[in-house]
């Protein structure tokens, strides 16, 4: 199973201005590895598939804001 | 032709009176990587596209449409009570002088639509991965605002937007790997 969100460290000078972010994320949501959907993935029932935006839960990637990260993963 | 129907794709809710979060989601009305753009872009490539990709672009073309109802519906019910003093203290100043509170098809920064935005190279892999890009920016963009955005129905509404952007974009690199026709038909159907 690929993970959603990726991180990297950028650079950090001892001179930088403002308080440095040492961790970045970016997001690499399924459709990037699944290439041709395969048949028979597992599906959301019609009224979470409406929810979630997607029929497939393959490719459902919800995005939050740092501040709601608590919220992070939890399941429609 | 098209059918209408006349309801969101998805209810639009706005919890906070924040016009402000009106000026972010109107780069994703007139933006370069917005809603209007998408739709006119796969709607017009579809008539230079191999027959076996047209009806995905008609079909997520006029999705887009329905993605752009719902931005409009949102920065709507964010500025239609908005006072002239509001407007300002939102930065929408420069907006409210020229549109009052009217919509119009401009990005964050005020920049009108322009259809450089989009292209039509008439090279099906070219116009597709074009596509691709679309969606993947349209993604981020959806990210961004939802990092800047503390409205909890609003952001639901907008992390639908961003799942369809994932799909679309799946759809897209299904649609490419349809046109190199040298997929393994055994390993897919």
């Amino acid at each position: 199973m690929n993970t959603p969100r990726k991180t990297w460290h950028p650079y950090v000078s001892p001179f930088d201005p403002c308080k440095p972010i040492t961790v970045k994320t970016y997001s690499t949501p399924p459709n990037l590895y699944m290439g041709f959907q395969p048949p028979g993935l597992e599906q959301f029932t019609p009224m979470q598939a409406l929810r979630t935006g997607t029929l497939w839960k393959a490719f459902y990637d919800p995005w939050y804001s740092p501040y709601e990260k608590a919220r992070e993963g939890q399941q429609p | 032709m098209w059918v209408y129907e006349k309801k969101l794709q998805y209810p639009v809710r706005v919890s906070s009176c924040n016009p402000k979060l009106a000026k972010f989601l109107i780069e994703q009305y007139g933006g370069a990587d917005g809603e209007l753009a998408a739709a006119l872009r796969y709607l017009n490539q579809r008539y230079s596209i191999p027959d076996k990709v047209i009806g995905l672009l008609t079909d997520i073309g006029t999705e887009e449409f329905a993605h752009l109802e719902m931005i409009a519906t949102m920065v709507y019910k964010l500025t239609k009570d908005a006072t002239p003093d509001q407007m300002k203290a939102a930065g929408l100043d420069a907006h409210y002088a020229n549109h009052d509170n009217a919509l119009f098809y401009h990005n964050a920064g005020g920049v009108p639509w322009t259809a450089t935005y989009i292209q039509a190279k008439g090279d099906p892999i070219a116009d597709l991965y074009e596509d691709i890009a679309a969606e993947e920016k349209a993604r981020a963009t959806y990210q961004w605002i939802i990092n800047m955005s503390d409205d909890p129905d609003l952001n639901d509404g907008l992390r639908f937007l961003r799942e369809r952007e994932i799909i679309h974009s799946q759809r897209f690199r299904e649609a490419v790997e349809i046109l190199k026709e040298e997929r393994d038909k055994k390993k897919f159907f």
